[in-house]
């Protein structure tokens, strides 16, 4: 039997051997005796290649779903690696809680978001994901299953924060939470003109701000280039609001063709939403959904870019020339004509994950799609990848598709280190592509300290 | 407060109605064969905002502690109010029409520990003059067809046999809901193929907690089904039975 499982940009395309749910904790097949390596799969919203596993093993953990406890005095929470962001949300807003963390779509499992160590719009006061969990188990294939966290099993700890699922199956995590008066966001929205403006108003914003970030329009060009929104905000206090508000009210009901996006009609939206602001400055109170989750107001918005699917491109510029470099991207991607209008930009900061391979680093975060228009694109990626790497900078795994085992071994010095927790049985569509042409054979293989002993089923 | 006992309740479809009732702060009594995946379930209500959560291990097969677990039930917390009979099997027709016991296994485990079990808490419930009876059957039990029969005919067993017990408790202020679901994506169903019609356990959960709110008396859920079993009830049975159904 073989199923198409997607990534969230549907591109690359591949087949895997089999897809095998898991259900129950207790009731897990023998890893190491299935003929293909394995990899966890949830709920898809990684673009590229990470959470797939051509001609491999799928284990889909969405059915893995169930809370197991809740501190309402503390805000720890401990739940199944299935468990979407969104099914948390509906339980801790009412309750006055929120994720210490949250990327910008709710629909990622729990075990995504370690796996991902995903960051968010405070990113430069809060860190990552990772920072906030307690406690995990990890089933290694062996059968062994282990109690990690920042204390026990420390090295598998660090390596499975950011491991890209390739330690193990993560059956459980237990992570903290932050309390919030309200589930409104007092917002900002500043219209910049240029990248310098950009730097300045992050700047500023740094301190007061716990969420920043800004919309940047790729497309406009000359004395337009960089112009944007930055958007900041912070929990509103008085507000005594805690409803979780969380339908989806449209949806992409089909692949839309491939000509809808193109050049002009992507300049031209971007021309609106640049100019959907009447002032300068504008401030507003919004609910945290459309605040955190613009997108998720729409199902299925991947189907915008048709059946051929899109690539994303996130890379960091560390500080440093960083200016110069964001502007020399910016200038490549306007001049090609090709990016969307989803194009983000935002300072990271420099609260240090536990993750051995976390991508956040003190910097410039640059995030955009591209819809996959073969060659042109590529070739664009490449000139892209170049200007990173010159930088200095790194690319997130969870985005690409495309990077080459260069990028990522200048991205992840620390890859060959990681590579001994990487579990004998799992591997990845993506890990095999960075890891092209390396000898792991010689690598030695991890193993635990006999303090758990693997389960009776 | 609602006493809730919930027979089957580590099935997907059960988890997902526990979970309003839980969300309701009510008292839930979960049956089921493994005391692990019942602890799974009773820890996830329990987050979810239940008042008190008890397992009860039980075969349903087991027919001479039926009493015992509705007494342990009643115990618990009360007189029940609501009770979910969601347990089931999907045999394999063909082994079944190959194997008399396979089949009848698949009877015993759908029909007769369901109409078992019924009668019981028909009784007590008819006796307080109160309550909710929520039964799961199928709309397999609507026709009969050659790819899954047995399946069909145990659980028209349970729709006559709930239909006929609602007729009968009708006047005595007990509501009995027969819940025909089509497909859904569960374990009971891992080795089809999932096309447009299969419906999400969480979907079909929803329509069951609505359907006991409201008193209803059949349910089809995804609500469609009413819809496409309505025409296929009325094949006229000379071209029906040429039909790949």
């Amino acid at each position: 039997m073989s199923q198409t499982y997607e990534s969230w940009g549907r591109y690359p395309k591949v087949r895997h051997k089999t897809v095998i749910p898991i259900r129950w904790r207790n009731e897990i097949p023998a890893l190491d005796r299935l003929d293909a390596p394995v990899l966890a799969y949830g709920m898809g919203r990684s673009y590229g290649d990470v959470c797939l596993n051509e001609n491999g093993v799928l284990l889909d953990i969405r059915p893995l779903n169930r809370f197991i406890d809740f501190d309402p005095e503390q805000g720890v929470l401990r739940c199944e690696a299935g468990v979407t962001l969104d099914q948390i949300l509906r339980l801790i807003v009412p309750r006055g809680w929120f994720l210490p963390v949250t990327p910008g779509t709710k629909y990622v499992t729990v075990g995504g978001a370690i796996a991902n160590d995903v960051h968010g719009k405070n990113h430069h006061h809060a860190g990552t994901f990772g920072r906030y969990v307690t406690q995990l188990e990890l089933l290694r294939s062996s059968g062994e299953r282990v109690i990690c966290s920042p204390t026990q099993n420390v090295e598998l700890f660090r390596a499975t924060i950011g491991g890209m699922g390739l330690t193990g199956l993560i059956l459980w995590a237990e992570f903290r939470l932050r309390r919030i008066p309200s589930a409104y966001i007092e917002e900002e929205l500043i219209r910049f003109d240029h990248l310098d403006e950009f730097f300045e108003i992050s700047a500023a914003s740094d301190e007061d701000y716990e969420y920043t970030v800004a919309w940047v329009d790729c497309l406009a060009q000359n004395r337009h280039l960089g112009r944007g929104i930055f958007m900041r905000g912070n929990h509103a206090e008085g507000v005594p609001i805690l409803t979780p508000d969380s339908t989806p009210r449209l949806t992409v009901p089909i692949d839309f063709p491939d000509c809808v996006l193109n050049p002009f009609s992507m300049r031209l939206f971007n021309a609106l939403y640049y100019h959907r602001l009447r002032h300068k400055r504008e401030r507003r109170l919004v609910h945290f959904e459309p605040f955190f989750y613009p997108l998720d107001m729409v199902r299925q918005w991947n189907r915008i870019y048709g059946r051929r699917g899109m690539l994303q491109f996130q890379c960091v510029v560390p500080v440093g020339d960083h200016r110069e470099v964001i502007r020399a991207i910016v200038e490549r991607i306007a001049r090609s004509g090709r990016a969307s209008f989803l194009a983000v930009l935002k300072e990271f900061g420099d609260v240090p994950s536990p993750g051995l391979m976390s991508f956040p680093r003190p910097g410039v975060t640059l995030t955009l799609d591209f819809p996959f228009e073969g060659v042109r694109t590529l070739h664009l990626f490449d000139d892209l990848h170049a200007l990173v790497r010159e930088a200095g900078g790194a690319f997130y795994p969870a985005k690409d598709a495309h990077m080459s085992p260069q990028d990522f071994h200048v991205s992840y010095p620390q890859w060959e280190t990681f590579a001994r927790y990487v579990d004998p049985h799992f591997s990845s569509s993506f890990w095999r592509r960075v890891t092209r042409g390396q000898d792991l054979s010689s690598v030695p293989v991890f193993h635990t300290p006999a303090v758990s002993r693997p389960a009776e089923n | 407060m609602t006493n809730v006992l919930i027979v089957g309740a580590t099935s997907a479809i059960a988890h997902a109605v526990a979970r309003h009732f839980a969300a309701a702060g009510d008292n839930l009594f979960l049956v089921g064969r493994n005391p692990e995946k019942l602890t799974a379930v009773a820890d996830d209500l329990r987050v979810h905002g239940a008042s008190q959560v008890q397992t009860y291990q039980l075969d349903v097969n087991d027919l001479e502690r039926h009493a015992d677990m509705l007494a342990a039930a009643t115990a618990a917390f009360g007189p029940v109010d609501v009770a979910l009979i969601a347990h089931g099997v999907l045999p394999d027709q063909k082994a079944c029409e190959q194997d008399v016991y396979e089949m009848l296994q698949a009877f015993q485990t759908n029909a007769v520990s369901t109409m078992a079990l019924l009668t019981l808490i028909a009784n007590d419930f008819e006796a307080r003059g109160r309550g909710t009876i929520v039964v799961i059957s199928s709309v397999a039990g609507d026709r009969g067809r050659q790819s899954n029969y047995v399946y069909g005919a145990s659980k028209a067993a349970v729709s006559i046999f709930s239909q006929g017990l609602r007729n009968r408790l009708a006047r005595r202020g007990v509501q009995v809901i027969t819940v025909k679901p089509g497909m859904v994506d569960t374990p009971m169903t891992a080795h089809m193929r999932k096309g447009p019609l299969f419906a999400s356990p969480e979907r079909v959960g929803q329509d069951i907690y609505q359907a006991i709110l409201k008193g209803k008396d059949v349910v089809y859920t995804p609500w469609y089904w009413r819809l496409i079993m309505g025409v296929i009830v009325h094949i006229p049975e000379r071209v029906f039975k040429y039909l790949r159904l």
